[in-house]
């Protein structure tokens, strides 16, 4: 079995998980109950999603391994895998800051989910591409909101525009690595089945523009990106995700209820 | 055999026309236009089945009461396969569906879809108030208690409601 095609759907997995993650921690803090309500529906979607990538990445390492006796599965891939294992990139582990800050993250994140898919959907492995079929429904409602939001609160109060551009200072040097292709990203798109990143930087940075334009918001000029996530190389805050969100399988190793 | 497994796959299907969607019990999956087909090899029965939304939670539990429903009716190998692609949509809902949906209270997705694009600030969808029939209604959500709804009211009879979104 090709491994790039594992680190791959693991990738696109753990991308889904860890924002789901993040955005379930505002699960009765919303600012609104119609908006509290918004981004867990978001959450769902979002850890719907990542299910049914690990459920084919636990297929893929099934038949490369052959060992019927430590099978993994969907469980076995969100609980208990370490930090070093997972691959999301930084965007999605950066805290939750204000209202302000969770909404960039998102808008920014699924503008490029929202590309990655429309790719993804044609390509050559047919259950990622179903995978992608499915779930860019869903993310275009979460582009569609999220957008909406950055230019309620950028056109909106001295408070609001003041919180955004803070946000926009937090959250753009996490956005570079969205479109630096790692080596598994590079052999899967060479093989026709994932997505050459790189070649989507263009697009979504004019989705960002408009988006920002409407906004009154800019783009920073600062081009300083860190990167590293989708290798493996956290910044402090996933640690501290996965603790709480590995908290019963590590405490209680195979509980079921 | 041919016209036996016609008597076998006419059961099955009636069997599955009694299961119910567990969060809106009024539709039933067949309703939901979820059942994509039912095969029959060998000694063994496999349902396959289009999930609706990704994460919805109700999918695990109409996946476990088909096979519990299976098996009640003395069918014991049964193998519940869900396929992603064509991915689910509203379309595939019946019309008894959206009848019987409401008058369970819920609007029903709209024969034409509207929204499922990612233009901003879009027009609300004008979505008929299940309770006065009034089209005079505003969205309050477009995320609502289930993945599958949003939130709307109505400006005549002011009634809050489920709208049953586009998908």
């Amino acid at each position: 079995m090709k491994d790039y095609l594992i680190d791959y759907t693991l990738h696109l997995a753990d991308d889904a998980l860890i924002l789901a993650q993040r955005n379930s921690e505002w699960c009765g803090h919303g600012p609104v109950l119609e908006q509290d309500i918004a981004i867990t529906n978001i959450s769902l979607d979002l850890i719907g999603q990542a299910r049914n990538f690990y459920q084919y990445a636990a297929q893929l390492i099934n038949s490369s391994t052959n060992n019927p006796v430590n099978s993994a599965t969907e469980d076995t891939l969100a609980y208990l895998r370490t930090e070093r294992e997972f691959k999301n990139c930084l965007l999605v582990e950066q805290p939750n800051g204000d209202w302000a800050q969770t909404i960039l993250r998102q808008f920014f994140f699924s503008a490029n989910q929202y590309l990655l898919y429309q790719q993804l959907k044609n390509n050559k492995d047919e259950q990622l591409a179903a995978i992608a079929e499915k779930s860019l429904k869903e993310v275009t409602y979460h582009l569609r909101w999220s957008s909406e939001w950055v230019i309620r609160l950028g056109d909106g109060t001295e408070e609001s525009h003041a919180r955004m551009e803070k946000a926009i200072v937090e959250l753009w040097n996490y956005t570079g690595e969205l479109f630096v292709t790692v080596n598994y990203e590079q052999e899967a798109a060479d093989s026709g089945i994932g997505v050459d990143v790189s070649l989507q930087k263009d697009q979504w940075t004019n989705k960002i523009n408009e988006v920002f334009n409407e906004a009154t918001l800019t783009l920073p000029l600062n081009t300083f990106q860190h990167t590293g996530g989708k290798n493996g190389l956290h910044s402090e805050h996933l640690g501290y995700i996965l603790t709480e969100l590995q908290y019963m399988q590590k405490t209680y190793p195979n509980a079921t209820w | 055999m041919v016209a036996g497994n016609d008597i076998l796959l006419k059961n099955i299907r009636s069997i599955l026309a009694d299961i119910t969607d567990p969060e809106i019990p009024v539709l039933t999956i067949n309703d939901l236009g979820i059942v994509r087909d039912v095969i029959v090899n060998d000694e063994q029965i496999e349902v396959i089945i289009t999930p609706t939304y990704s994460g919805c939670p109700a999918m695990d539990m109409i996946i476990m009461n088909i096979k519990f429903a299976l098996i009640g009716h003395g069918y014991d190998n049964v193998k519940i396969t869900p396929v992603l692609s064509p991915a689910w949509t509203t379309d595939w809902m019946s019309e008894e569906g959206k009848r019987k949906l409401k008058e369970y209270g819920i609007a029903p997705p709209n024969p034409k879809q509207q929204v499922c694009n990612d233009q901003l600030f879009a027009a609300d969808e004008a979505v008929q108030c299940p309770h006065c029939n009034s089209y005079h209604t505003y969205r309050i959500s477009e995320f609502g208690s289930t993945a599958c709804k949003a939130l709307y009211q109505c400006h005549d009879c002011k009634e809050p409601f489920d709208y049953f979104k586009c998908h």
